[in-house]
């Protein structure tokens, strides 16, 4: 058991590390990829609380991720510091979350995903229609990257390390938060609401605040996205974003921590390496994704997971097998 | 003697059907009341009008003195009422101690220390107390979905038990139970009644059990409340024979 352990912290340790030192000799390209793959694992994080904790499936985080990028685009290139849109973004997308929640409390499944749909339509019209606000299907650009304790990060190596340091506090608030008794509240609201109900659980408000800060978690991941590509127009943030990150979080494995890592990984580094294939990319992913999901509904690390308890149910009944064993041979 | 639980009139009606036909009783402080009946006859529908889990037609429940007509589960479960379902309802993929921790873990504290407080909300000890209690100690760190029929049913009732409830509803405790763990089940109910004063309504199809863990039983048939006594009595009323006993 302890030997696992440390080699998991081992582990650990080696990707943080690889994660900082490799880009280094990256090109502005790879650079400006792996910012996109940090930003994004943000954003399904927050998903994969909503969805893969809580189980309240949700097609709106894509405008979640609009809101903060906007927030940011409009605040920073008005020379107001980042920090500060990353303030009203986290306050704006919580509060617009909790709302969204509300008809969670009445509908499930495909009607609450319905409901959220209509969200995201709603968001992107105002992104593409308000051209008061946001400048409509011109964009805002020149959006400028934040200074760090007065260190600028202007160039693309050390914005990198800004989506990285971001990535590395959202995955410890995150991980606190599903070790918390929050977190063990929100597996109960997703497996079985009427027992929790009667166990004392107020299911209303934890499903409010799930979707609350899955959706300023979003928010966060917008407000590094507009830094990243600084310019930011509407169409990012159709409806196919949403899509995008579900596909992250359900890839990855839906309800594990680590998830919207890999998922985040497979959906923005893939198409770079699967470019050779050409227009066949897209195809090749569909396959694959169905694929996946047939022979694992709960994702990639969901197939990992089946065959670590595999090995420990059996490592048991052997243990219980030795001791019967024992018992039946003693005198 | 004061009475916890009051239940006046209550009614339920399913479209045509009416499960819960004018029920009242009362449970006194401290009480084991049995409830049995044959199968269709309204138990459950009962339970759940009273628990907030389905709303009565028409009816009204008292905990405490208190009007609980209505409350949702989850309120009426931080005044110290809790239960079990006639399914199993343990959460399988989590390990028995966490089950237990999340079954007591909402009357610790408020949101913010169940949020920014210690991860098992203080309650290690309490649930392993719990877990040697009902003889669960080499299953503690199994996912409950891994334990047998029996041992998920004690978990079960172990988990209502958690929050220190006053007064507890069991939904068939005891149904498809083997007669060991049967004996360890009733003698763990009494035990807990004995001891922390916890007030119980037990639903329970076998008839042993019921004869000799209750101090009062009411029988049910047909939506309606057809006799109440002690078990001496209920096992000699002939109405209670020809609708039930006499099977
Ligand atoms: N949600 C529902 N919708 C429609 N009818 C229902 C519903 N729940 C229960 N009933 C009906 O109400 C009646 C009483 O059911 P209930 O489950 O309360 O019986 P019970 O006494 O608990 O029986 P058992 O001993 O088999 O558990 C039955 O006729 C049942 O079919
Ligand atoms: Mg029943």
């Amino acid at each position: 058991m302890t030997a696992a352990k440390t080699l998991k912290i081992g582990f650990g340790i080696v990707v943080i590390a690889a994660l900082i030192i490799v880009p280094m000799n990256f090109n502005r390209y790879g650079l400006f990829i792996l910012s996109q793959w940090a930003v994004m694992t943000i954003a399904a994080m927050g998903l994969n609380l909503t969805l893969g904790y809580a189980g309240q499936v949700s097609l709106a985080q894509g405008a979640f991720v609009g809101i903060g990028a906007y927030t940011a685009a409009i605040m920073t290139s008005s020379g107001l510091p980042l920090i500060g849109a990353l303030g009203v973004a986290i306050v704006l997308c919580f509060a617009i979350g909790w709302i969204l929640g509300y008809p969670a409390l009445r509908v499930q499944h495909h009607y609450l995903a319905f409901v959220t749909l209509a969200f995201s339509t709603l968001a992107f019209l105002v992104f593409r229609n308000e051209d008061w606000l946001t400048k409509g299907i011109y964009g805002i650009s020149n959006i400028p990257r934040p200074e760090i304790f007065g260190y600028p990060t202007r160039r693309p190596l050390p914005f990198y390390y800004v989506c990285l340091g971001s990535l590395g506090i959202v995955s410890l608030a995150v991980w606190w938060l599903i070790r918390s008794p929050w977190g063990r509240a929100f597996i109960a609201l997703r497996e079985n609401p009427v027992r929790a109900l009667s166990l004392g659980i107020d299911t209303r408000r934890y499903t409010l605040m799930a979707f609350a800060i899955g959706s300023a978690l979003g928010g966060v991941a917008g407000t590094l996205y507009a830094p990243l590509t600084q310019y930011v127009d509407p169409v990012p943030f159709h409806l196919s974003l949403s899509l995008d990150l579900l596909m992250m979080v359900i890839v990855g494995g839906s309800g594990f921590f680590f998830g919207p890592f890999l998922g985040a990984m497979i959906a923005v580094l893939l198409p770079e390496w699967l470019r050779f294939t050409q227009g066949y990319y897209l195809m090749l992913y569909a396959i694959a994704v169905i694929l996946l999901l047939i022979y694992s509904p709960t994702g990639i690390l969901g197939i990992l997971d089946r065959y670590i308890s595999e090995r420990r149910t059996k490592a048991a009944s052997a243990l219980r097998a030795v001791a019967k064993a024992k018992l039946e041979t003693a005198p | 003697m004061t009475a916890v639980l009051e239940v006046s009139n209550i009614r339920k009606s399913f479209g045509g059907i009416t499960a819960v036909n004018g029920v009242s009783f009362d449970v006194q402080e401290g009480e084991i009341l049995g409830l049995i009946g044959p199968n269709g006859c309204g138990k459950s529908t009962l339970f759940n009008c009273i628990l907030g889990q389905l709303t009565p037609s028409a009816g009204e429940v008292k905990v405490d003195g208190k009007v609980v007509t209505g409350m949702r589960p989850s309120e009426l479960n931080g005044l110290g009422v809790s239960r079990t379902f006639q399914l199993l309802q343990v959460f399988p993929k989590l390990s028995v101690r966490e089950n237990l921790i999340l079954a007591g873990q909402e009357h610790q504290g408020n949101m913010l220390s169940r949020l920014l407080g210690p991860s098992d909300a203080g309650l290690t000890e309490a649930a392993n107390q719990m877990i040697g209690f009902f003889k669960l100690d080499h299953l503690a760190d199994e996912p409950a979905g891994g334990l047998s029929y029996g041992q998920q049913k004690l978990l079960d009732a172990a988990m209502a038990f958690m929050g220190g409830p006053r007064l507890v509803l069991l939904d068939e405790p005891a149904g498809g139970v083997n007669l060991t763990m049967l004996a360890d089940l009733k003698d763990r109910l009494a035990a807990i009644n004995r001891e922390k004063r916890a007030t119980f309504v037990v639903i329970e199809h076998n008839m042993e059990f019921v004869m000799s863990l209750c101090t009062r039983v009411m029988v049910m048939a047909e939506g309606k409340v057809l006799a109440v006594g002690r078990p001496d009595e209920i096992r000699a009323n002939p109405a209670v024979i020809e609708a039930y006993l006499g099977h």
